[in-house]
């Protein structure tokens, strides 16, 4: 039997229930974070009303509590994704934490002056700037060095905002070191074809590296299946909370990979001579965790897994099948990302409106969306624009919600005109 | 005009609407409105950074007094612009630098016109006392 039922749904988000400039809010801003549900709320307050404690180093009651509700929520992340084991998880602060942790550590491991990386075209700031710096650091590069692309190799798109295979394949030929990828690309909406993509890569040998920040909350990840080498994603964007977020690798990997961050928790022995350093994942967690949200991030997970996924994923591309209709309509309306697979999100232009004016007066009318270029700015300049208005859904978005913002889009690009 | 007296007329304006829709109309109107920056200075080194529209700001003195043009690509950016435009063009260095700003947080649009909103503002009104700190003497 079906339990997912939109009203009880938006009960567990109080947020959602309030009015803004005397107007009921429409939150449509869920790619740049989602909101929360009662229970993961709950859940980081329990911890901190009844359970908080450092973890790892205590002999007392509640550390060891504390400790065995962590690595729980570890194992709870782990076979979400179907990872193989508890510790091919890492916990982090988020997506961009994770990234920048692989652009070092991986990097360190397998890149050396005059090797390649790629890239797509779509990538946020995130999976593009952390891998750029690495590559210009250890090859000197200074950083107002106009031509910088020779070891950052970028896999083209179309104007749909759809990867070329064949000119990935030419790249995969140069022998990169590592490949880093969006699943969906947070500006475009585009879910990339990442098992035929990583497939590819390991015909090469080349290992995978994929951003997951707009997938998780939306599509089944099976790391396994996807046979990436590594997966990463945030859990604000999951209705977790912010702060805690997640890097899964394959363990041979992360056996071979030099710590990140030093500190405490990550140590085996020290001296001043020479410090040893604690096995996987623990040699990628310096310092104390997020403990509380690893455990909002578990109740998270928990919440998600409660629903058919399925059900979730048809009525969430229900929404944006039915949002493209209504916006089609609007004079002058572009859409930016046409990818035949897509997800989560719309992407426009409005012929002769700035995304920045439109969004400016959609939000007097209560709703949220994010105007810009959404930390792709490559991505504004390949489609020439300044920005686009984002519009990005969660399971408990309604078609009424639609409604209000086609109509709030619609008034305000009259008053623009 | 003093700065004072065109500060107030402007206040006096706005405050003819209740509904905020109408102050918008009025900034996009003024947005419209703005004397356009000739086409030579619309370039980088005229933008003034910190929004999510770009926006570009000439200055040139003219009998001891400070003359304004501007553009930018979004009209609600413009009519800010062409806001601070109205107080301060043709106003001299010295009047400029010694100006009161408290008159935005009278025109009711108070929510949007906040230094911590990213449209940039502040770095307008910034660069104008700028102009006037170069161009003063």
């Amino acid at each position: 039997m079906s339990n997912f039922n939109i009203n009880d749904i938006r009960k567990q988000f109080p947020v959602l229930d309030q009015q803004v400039y005397g107007k009921p809010l429409v939150y449509f801003d869920n790619a740049a974070t989602t909101q929360k549900p009662l229970c993961v709320i709950e859940r980081e307050r329990d911890y901190y009303l009844h359970e908080n404690c450092n973890i790892h180093r205590g002999v007392h009651y509640l550390s060891q509590m504390a400790t065995e509700a962590y690595e729980n929520a570890r194992k709870t992340v782990a076979q979400f994704i179907n990872a193989r084991q508890a510790q091919e998880i890492v916990f982090t602060r988020g997506t961009t934490e994770s990234l920048n942790l692989l652009a070092t550590s991986l990097g360190q491991l397998l890149v050396n002056e005059g090797d390649k990386v790629v890239v797509s075209a779509m990538e946020h700031h995130s999976n593009m700037v952390p891998w750029q710096q690495f590559l210009d650091r250890i090859n000197r590069i200074e950083a107002d060095r106009i031509n910088r692309m020779d070891n950052l190799l970028v896999i083209r798109m179309d104007k749909n905002g759809v990867l070329d295979l064949n000119h990935y394949e030419e790249l995969l030929k140069q022998r990169p070191k590592i490949v880093s990828i969006a699943h969906i690309s947070n500006t475009l909406g585009t879910v990339n074809p990442i098992k035929e993509m990583i497939a590819m890569a390991h015909k090469y040998n080349i290992p995978v590296v994929i951003d997951g920040a707009q997938s998780m909350a939306h599509q089944v990840i099976d790391v396994q299946d996807l046979d990436c080498d590594f997966y990463v994603f945030s859990g604000h964007k999951m209705y977790a909370p912010m702060g805690i977020g997640g890097l899964y690798g394959k363990m041979e990997w992360l056996e071979k990979m030099p710590p990140y961050q030093f500190g405490g928790e990550m140590v085996d022995t020290v001296s001043f001579e020479k410090t040893t350093f604690n096995k996987v994942p623990f040699k990628f967690e310096a310092g104390t965790p997020n403990v509380g949200a690893a455990l909002g991030l578990e109740t998270a997970v928990k919440f998600i897994q409660s629903f058919d996924r399925q059900e979730v994923e048809a009525y969430e591309d229900e929404l944006l099948r039915y949002a493209t209709e209504k916006l089609s309509s609007i004079e002058g309306m572009h859409f930016i990302g046409q990818a035949p697979k897509r997800n989560g999100l719309i992407s426009f232009v409005i012929d002769g409106i700035h995304p920045y004016d439109l969004g400016t007066i959609i939000d007097k009318m209560g709703v949220a969306v994010r105007t810009g270029h959404h930390c792709a700015e490559p991505v504004m300049t390949f489609f020439g624009i300044p920005g686009t208005v984002r519009a990005s859904f969660a399971m408990y978005n309604t078609k009424e919600e639609i409604d209000i913002f086609v109509k709030a889009v619609n008034r305000a690009a009259t008053m623009l005109r | 005009m003093t700065i004072k007296e065109i500060q107030d007329s402007i206040v006096e304006e706005f405050s003819m609407f209740d509904d905020w829709m109408d102050r918008y109309a009025m900034l996009i109107e003024m947005g419209k409105e703005c004397p356009i920056i000739d086409p030579q200075y619309r370039n980088d080194n005229y933008l003034i950074n910190g929004c999510q529209s770009r926006v570009w700001l000439h200055a040139e003195k003219r009998d001891g007094k400070i003359y304004f043009t501007a553009d930018s690509d979004a009209v609600i950016t413009k009519g800010i612009i062409n806001l601070l435009i109205k107080v301060f063009s043709g106003q001299t260095p010295a009047d400029i630098l010694a100006a009161d700003m408290s008159f935005l947080d009278e025109i009711g649009l108070k929510e949007h016109l906040s230094p911590t909103r990213s449209n940039g503002l502040l770095s307008m009104v910034k660069q104008m006392m700028l102009y006037a700190e170069v161009m003063n003497g």
